[in-house]
């Protein structure tokens, strides 16, 4: 902070608290931010006007995880794996059909503990389309301001701080303050959908593939800016993505999902060197090699992941499996520490040496 | 080398209709029978309307077209009529991103591919239907049989992009274009994908201009790749010269801005703005207000696209000089 | 090695402006794309050329529309003193154009108008709801929808007896179906889409969600859905006054005079066409402005 004098940082200093008092940390550091406990979301599947029988798609099934403060978890995996929806019932814009969300602590929405609406204002999200999260008729500056208005801020304070916020995110506030979304560039948009939802002050921000839809050059603009407001702000990150290079970067902790359930999860490096389950390495073994002497020759993985109405039995990914064994499709497997490591889950047979899966405990090719 | 299957010179493409836009601005590009080149760009590079200003695909009304093209020593401009409905899918077929969008909903997979073959001359339906199915199993779609009569929204993202480009090459064109055909699929099936075409282009012999914004999709299926901005070729060469040792510096900075593990807790090396507005481009280098390069000859002359050993490169300071033999 | 904080400001300000006029907001850019419009031009003045003769009528027309003359019944267009000739008790046919469009205009504004309003009040909430309330709301407009336009409004006008206020009224109840089926059709699009998300992701109440982010993307498209009913609200009030459901005479009234003028057209056909000509020109201006407006709002990214 040698350079106080910047506009971006004057424009920090300026953006806190500006309604309300902030919420602030009550667990303690080693209290996870978020606690997810056993989500679950079905959809029901309409049949034909005869049929009688009622079918869910099993959009999330039983996912746990925790999200420590100040990191961010990255959840991937292919389209139908749940991870957008475990998005939304985590910002609460979907009912959860059971399983419990605990802030910092405190059960959200339960007796004595945390108020839906107390809880909103703590978390915030991006979306992937910086289009349609933004409303056309309102200016970037109205954007921003609206949800502080919401909450009662007076609408001059709220029209500053939006203005400050937009020069923290990297756009002049006398040029665009008073645009509207179709004569912005995606890049921009984006940073302004951030700016909105630093207007509260969030601790928790879920970023629903915020940057899949950006062009790459302007990709990496967003990816520093997201570090930059983290580390600025004391943010923690729920980071949904199909990029693995960018979670990659961008995460902590990773969670690989596959089909409404958790396959796999650690921190980042032991899921990307050390990958435990068989989808996490065809997943990671899938992405184009950047080096035209080494092309990929095989495919990893054959088909493409089976319709969520009627998942396998057993393990869901064993259909897919090069691995597969009898025992997959009676017995599901429950996440496990991988090698003792207890901040390392993978749900496979082969984790497992007591499982009796004929190749438990063997070293795999991926 | 021979003469090349395609080639274009000095090909400009405006659009002007509600807005006016100047999205290919002297394009020259060559292509020999059986090579596999990568037009590598963002979004409003120009990349997929050269594939359409290719099939014609552009309304006449809207569009001015400048330049020549030429397929086989056809002149593609000059077409009419028939011509063109064989050129179309007979010559050059095209592969496009929503495989789902691409096909009727109320044929089969089958009835498209069919009337497709009997369109370009076959005469015998029986004959047709045979080649179809041969054509199913030759882009391995498991019980082809089956699949042959069923609705496109019967078949997974996957099988319908594999159908798709069944329906592509069902005539045995001799150029195919790949307009992003990986890009909405998830990570496990575009390998397998990308796989594909790099087998059936082995075994068919036919030129592929393969549409990307995503550079390992390059690297996997290229011979060479053209990096394409606001509507202009900037950089040239084979695929491991251009990711080992590139030139321009916005070939550098897309290959910097794409992340990889060693980027872990450092700031990318991002490159600042964004593309320009196609229909107000800057005079000079379209590149220059984003570089970090730019001198004052940048913001006003045009760089010529110069050839060398290692390809062709239009900069006037690139980063590494195209070494010149 | 530069930590994120050190390279905030630098490395964020360097999004290049792109150098563009300063916002014209998005009505400004609708307004600019129709000035730019030959069409909606064309059918901008025609429409303006007809208000202008209707509101300022009493100061415009030559003549006195009620006075009758059996002598100069039925004169051809262009005699002396006539400028469009006389009708069937030769009252003066331009001054009676003129008067007659003011009640006309009116039966094709006021209940187009009313419907929109109360038609996207209902249509936002069964929308925005959705459920069992859009459920109900849409299968009780769907029965008022089975009838034809023309039938309903015949029905309506015939049960309430003939007159102004009651033509008005009819025609405001055949076009609320019409108008809530887009407005519902349009918030439920709206709905679903991120920025309503982000906007219950700040714990706004479904009220303010409403009116500041669905109100004004659901009026625009109903507004210009509105607009096409002008021309079909004209044509069916001048249908009920031909009907006699309508303005009674001697009142001056387009459908009406196209009415009393019918047996003249063997006499006189260009004069007995004359009511009829003004009807068609005005609904087609009205329609063609209504497409130019719903071009040149539909902006794209």
């Amino acid at each position: 902070m040698n350079t106080p004098n910047t506009p971006a940082q004057a424009a920090a200093e300026h953006t806190t608290p500006a309604h309300g008092a902030p919420l602030t940390d009550r667990g303690g550091p080693a209290q996870p931010l978020l606690l997810v406990k056993d989500l679950k979301k079905y959809f029901p599947v309409r049949g034909g006007p005869l049929d009688r029988q009622k079918r869910f798609v099993h959009a999330v099934d039983g996912v746990s995880f925790a999200v420590p403060k100040g990191q961010t978890l990255g959840i991937v995996g292919e389209s139908g794996c749940g991870k957008s929806t475990t998005a939304r019932l985590v910002a609460r814009l979907m009912e959860p059909d059971a399983g419990e969300l605990i802030f910092d602590g405190e059960g959200v929405e339960e007796y004595g503990g945390l108020q839906l609406k107390e809880f909103r204002r703590s978390l915030q999200m991006v979306f992937q389309d910086s289009f349609a999260s933004l409303n056309p008729r309102l200016t970037m500056q109205e954007a921003i301001a609206y949800g502080p208005r919401v909450h009662g801020v007076p609408a001059a304070q709220a029209l500053a701080q939006a203005r400050a916020l937009l020069a923290r995110v990297g756009l002049e506030p006398s040029q665009f303050g008073s645009r509207y979304p179709h004569e912005l560039s995606g890049g921009q948009r984006q940073r302004v959908n951030i700016a909105r939802a630093l207007a509260f002050d969030p601790r928790l921000v879920i970023l629903d593939e915020s940057v899949a839809a950006l062009d790459k050059s302007v990709q990496a603009q967003v990816l520093n800016l997201l570090q930059e407001l983290k580390a600025e702000r004391q943010l923690t990150y729920l980071f949904i993505s199909h990029d693995l290079h960018v979670v990659h970067y961008l995460a902590d902790q990773v969670m690989v999902m596959y089909l409404g359930q958790v396959v796999e999860s650690g921190p980042v490096e032991k899921i990307y060197n050390g990958s435990a389950h068989p989808y996490t390495r065809a997943l990671l073994s899938a992405v184009p090699s950047m080096d035209p002497a080494q092309r990929t020759e095989v495919s990893p993985l054959a088909g493409d992941p089976p319709n969520p109405i009627n998942p396998p039995s057993g393990c869901r990914f064993r259909d897919r499996c090069p691995h597969a064994h009898a025992l997959c499709a009676e017995k599901t497997p429950a996440l496990q520490a991988v090698g003792g490591d207890i901040h390392h889950l993978a749900a496979c047979h082969l984790n497992d040496l007591t499982s009796g899966h004929p190749l438990a405990g063997k070293e795999l090719n991926p | 080398m021979s003469a090349p299957l395609l080639s274009l010179e000095d090909l400009s493409v405006q659009f002007h209709g509600n807005r006016k836009a100047s999205a290919l601005n002297q394009v020259n590009l060559e292509l020999g029978a059986g090579e596999v080149l990568a037009l590598l760009g963002e979004s409003g590079s120009g990349k997929s309307v050269t594939l359409r200003t290719l099939l014609r695909l552009h309304p006449a009304s809207r569009t001015k077209i400048q330049g020549s093209i030429r397929v086989e020593g056809q002149d593609v401009l000059a077409m009419k009529g028939r011509d063109l409905e064989l050129y179309r899918g007979g010559t050059v077929s095209m592969v496009f991103q929503e495989p789902g969008l691409a096909f009727d909903p109320v044929y089969t997979i089958g009835q498209q591919i069919t009337e497709s073959i009997l369109a370009h001359g076959e005469k015998d339906v029986g004959k047709a239907k045979a080649q179809a199915l041969e054509m199913l199993e030759k882009v391995q779609i498991p019980q082809a049989k089956r699949r042959f009569d069923a609705y496109p929204h019967e078949l997974s993202g996957g099988m319908r992009q594999r159908a798709m480009i069944a329906l592509a090459l069902a005539c045995k064109p001799r150029l195919l274009l790949a307009d992003e055909p990986t890009t909405a699929l998830d990570a496990t099936v575009q390998i397998q994908i990308l796989l594909l075409l790099r087998e059936l282009q082995r075994e068919t012999g036919m030129s592929v201009i393969f549409v990307t914004h995503d550079i390992g999709a390059a690297v996997e299926v290229a011979d060479r790749v053209a990096v394409m901005y606001a509507g202009r070729i900037v950089e040239e060469g084979p695929v491991s010269r251009i990711v080992n040792n590139p030139c321009h510096p916005y070939t550098v900075g897309l290959l910097a801005s794409t992340v990889g593990p060693e980027h872990r807790g450092k700031p990318l090396q991002a490159i600042p703005g964004a593309p320009p507005d196609l229909a107000n481009l800057p005079g000079g280098c379209s590149f220059a207000p984003r570089c970090s390069r730019a001198s004052a000859q940048c913001s006003s002359q045009v760089p010529p696209l110069v050839s060398g050993s290692g390809g062709r490169l239009a900069c006037w300071n690139p980063v590494s000089q195209l070494e010149n033999q | 090695m530069k930590t994120y904080m050190e390279l905030a400001p630098s490395a964020a300000l360097t999004e290049e402006p792109p150098a563009a006029p300063p916002s014209r907001g998005y009505w400004g850019v609708v307004w600019q794309q129709l000035r730019r419009d030959p069409m909606a031009i064309a059918a901008g003045s025609v429409l303006l050329l007809i208000v202008i003769a209707a509101v300022f009528a009493p100061l415009l027309a030559p003549a006195d529309p009620y006075k009758t003359s059996m002598i100069k019944r039925l004169l051809p267009v262009g005699s002396e003193g006539f400028l469009l000739g006389t009708d069937e008790l030769g009252r003066d046919m331009i001054s009676r154009l003129m008067y007659g469009g003011r009640i006309s205009l009116l039966m094709g504004v006021v209940p187009v108008f009313a419907a929109f309003g109360i038609g996207t009040f209902i249509g936002i909430l069964a929308g925005y709801v959705g459920g069992k309330v859009n459920m109900v709301i849409m299968r009780v407009l769907d029965v008022f929808y089975a009838f034809p336009s023309v039938l309903l409004a015949v029905a309506i006008s015939g049960a309430l007896g003939p007159g102004l206020s009651n033509s008005l009224l009819a025609l405001t109840l055949v076009f609320v179906p019409q108008v809530v089926r887009v407005a519902e059709s349009v918030t439920t699009q709206v709905r679903q889409l991120d920025y309503i998300e982000a906007a219950r992701m700040s714990g706004a109440s479904a009220f303010s969600i409403i009116r500041v982010h669905v109100l004004g993307n659901v009026l625009g498209p109903v507004f210009v859905y509105a607009t096409g009913l002008l021309s079909v609200s004209m044509i069916l009030a001048s249908g009920l006054s031909f009907l006699g459901l309508g303005v009674k005479p001697p009142e001056p009234e387009w459908g009406l005079m196209l009415n009393t003028l019918r047996s003249a057209i063997y006499m006189n056909p260009w004069v007995a066409a004359l009511p009829g000509v003004l009807i068609f020109l005005t609904s087609i201006a009205f329609n063609l402005l209504a497409d130019s407006v719903r071009s040149a709002m539909d902006i794209r990214r």
